[in-house]
């Protein structure tokens, strides 16, 4: 036992001075680094970090945190009734916007990538314009106003499916659903550029041998030959989807207001801006973030599994 | 295949030879079903603009036209003129927005790529790791990091201040992921070759590797764009006159939605055409720059 943690010591230190020497020629490469990543440190790691070490403390900005241990926690779970409805609502939006935007990126992508080139252009331009036209899904505001002068309201009565207007966007029975038609709509974002450019990239040689080995239709080349060489690609869309399904909140407070009837379309994220920039309590919206922060590596896990089974 | 062999070089085949395992009632079901989700994506963006080139007569009619019977630019003027009543002149909002997509832009590309071409061409200690933790970056939405983003801007006295939006635009991880996953595709030959010649870490970078991501250049920039035309910074920036543009704009239309529909739909156009116009201008490029975005496990 002794001689094998001698050697172990033995190992390591050689590790180290290789490391050390490695470090010392490349030092330049630091240099490149650098700027980037003391930015990128105090801008993005550094503020996840202070959220963690926030969400135990109790934080208005003026005084100094004040250490509460897991109170912000318990008082989420426990008592916060409107946290509650947003964990739902973020939880429905998240498992039926996610997946389906995922699934139309990848269809999309895949369908137009047998047009020709111009068209293949004006349907990528098509399909990715909503998801950077900004805040134009406030267009939607139109479309489902409450009162006889919205359209959806007009044409519906007219064809004589309501008898009169529906507060679409006040009442909490369709307010999820609006909010929904308009997230999938905005869905097919830098993912599916991804997808569009990865399929462009499958080598052809692939196909040919798919017929030759008797792939009968567009299905199984997919399911065989298209999905596995596309696996990358198909993990970064994830990595976006999640991200943009988990944090859904502009399109909600634009809907339905903020804050929305009854709370119904109340997200986590429309929760945790409450609580930072609207009643500063920090230390409580940190625990929010922490949260929420959580659950998102827990679903990117939790989707690299299912993707290492496509194709098999 | 073989027939096609021996067809003369110029000569391209008119018809390109379908594959055999497509079957054509189902090419046309799905163009047919394709083309009708295309309509679907792009009628609120026609309607929108549509809406903005539309006079006020036509705009409350029922049923709507899609189209404006006569399009007229009134509400773009009535914007301006509602802009123009506000203390601080229209020219500063734009001025705002362009200064700080200009800046933020420039220097993202630039520190981005520096980084970018060490992690993807020089094995350093530490230079995975850094990588790793960057891929996970790439899912911290704003909101995430808002909180104490505000707390540490405003411990560098740069909340109601340009910087505020700018320097944290520098370090945005996707830009040093696309750089990265591109420049991971120029041949180590290359590299080798100019080091055998002399180069140091510095020449290579300038002569050799700038030039040839030229495609990823343009595409963090579309992206920059995007995120910064679009970025209204509410939370960071107070003061009337360093406000975006965008926010501005907002400004105007969520005070009544439906008494200024028409210039609500003004305001949507201004927003959304630099981003749309930006990306249909290098759709290539992007698209190039993004076969290389795939993570692996």
């Amino acid at each position: 036992m002794k001689e094998y943690l001698r050697k172990y010591f033995i190992l390591r230190k050689h590790n180290a001075s290789v490391m050390w020497k490695k470090a010392r020629i490349n030092k330049m490469c630091y240099l490149f680094l650098a700027p980037y990543a003391i930015l990128f440190f105090a801008f993005y790691i550094l503020p996840v970090c202070s959220s963690i070490v926030l969400s135990f403390t109790d934080y208005n900005i003026l005084e100094a945190p004040s250490f509460v241990g897991v109170k912000n926690y318990l008082n989420l779970i426990l008592q916060d009734d409107v946290f509650l409805i947003g964990v739902k609502n973020t939880f429905l939006i998240a498992v039926i916007t996610g997946p389906l935007g995922y699934i139309m990126a990848f269809l999309f992508a895949w369908l137009i990538n047998e047009l020709p080139r111009w068209l293949r252009t004006i349907a990528v331009i098509v399909f990715y314009a909503p998801s950077i036209a900004g805040n134009v899904y406030q267009i939607f505001t139109i479309f489902f106003r409450g009162d006889a002068y919205g359209y959806v309201n007009a044409f519906l009565t007219e064809w004589g499916f309501i008898d009169g207007p529906k507060l679409w966007l006040t009442d909490p029975a369709y307010m999820l659903p609006i909010c929904m038609i308009v997230i999938l709509w905005m869905s097919l974002g830098t993912g599916f550029l991804s997808f569009v450019a990865g399929l462009q990239g499958v080598d052809k040689s692939l196909f040919e041998a798919g017929y030759v080995d008797g792939i009968k239709n567009r299905w199984q080349e997919l399911w065989y030959i298209t999905l596995p060489s596309m696996k990358p690609m198909l993990l970064f869309g994830a990595v976006m989807a999640i991200t943009n399904s988990f944090s859904v909140c502009n399109q909600t407070m634009a809907l339905c207001g903020y804050p929305s009837t009854d709370y119904a379309a109340r997200t986590v994220v429309t929760h945790l801006f409450d609580y930072g920039f609207s009643r500063f309590e920090m230390g409580y919206a940190s625990a929010i973030a922490t949260m929420l922060f959580l659950v998102m590596i827990l679903c990117k896990k939790f989707v690299t599994n299912i993707l290492q089974r496509v194709g098999t | 295949m073989g027939k096609y062999n021996t067809q003369k070089a110029y000569r391209k085949p008119l018809i390109k030879r379908r594959k055999p395992n497509r079957s054509v009632g189902g090419d046309i079901g799905i163009y047919f079903v394709l083309f009708l989700f295309a309509i679907a994506m792009v009628f609120p963006l026609v309607f929108a603009v549509s809406s903005a080139l539309k006079p006020l007569d036509e705009l409350f009619r029922f049923p709507p036209t899609i189209f404006a019977r006569n399009p007229s630019f009134d509400n773009f003027s009535d914007l301006f003129v509602t802009m123009s009543k506000s203390w601080v002149t229209f020219s500063r909002y734009v001025f705002n927005t362009i200064f700080s997509t200009v800046v933020g832009t420039v220097g993202h590309i630039m520190l981005a790529s520096l980084a970018a071409f060490v992690l993807a061409k020089y094995d350093f200690p530490g230079g995975k790791t850094f990588f790793t933790i960057v891929v996970t970056a790439l899912m911290f939405s704003g909101y995430v990091t808002g909180i104490p983003n505000y707390i540490i801007l405003s411990k560098l006295h740069m909340i109601d201040s340009y910087w505020a939006i700018i320097v944290p635009a520098f370090a945005a991880p996707m830009g040093l992921f696309l750089m990265k996953q591109f420049m991971e595709g120029i041949p180590m030959s290359l590299i080798e070759a100019a080091k055998l010649d002399g180069a140091g870490i510095g020449r290579i970078f300038l002569t050799i590797i700038l030039p040839l991501v030229k495609p990823a250049w343009l595409t963090l920039m579309i992206f920059d764009i995007q995120a910064l035309w679009n970025a209204d910074a509410k939370m960071y920036i107070y003061s009337e006159e360093k406000k975006m543009l965008t926010y501005a704009l907002q400004q105007i239309s969520s005070g009544n939605l439906i008494a200024r529909t028409g210039q609500t739909a003004a305001v949507m156009v201004v927003t959304m055409v630099i981003p749309i116009l930006a990306f249909v201008l290098s759709e290539s490029q992007v698209l190039e720059t993004m076969a290389s975005s795939g993570l692996k496990d």
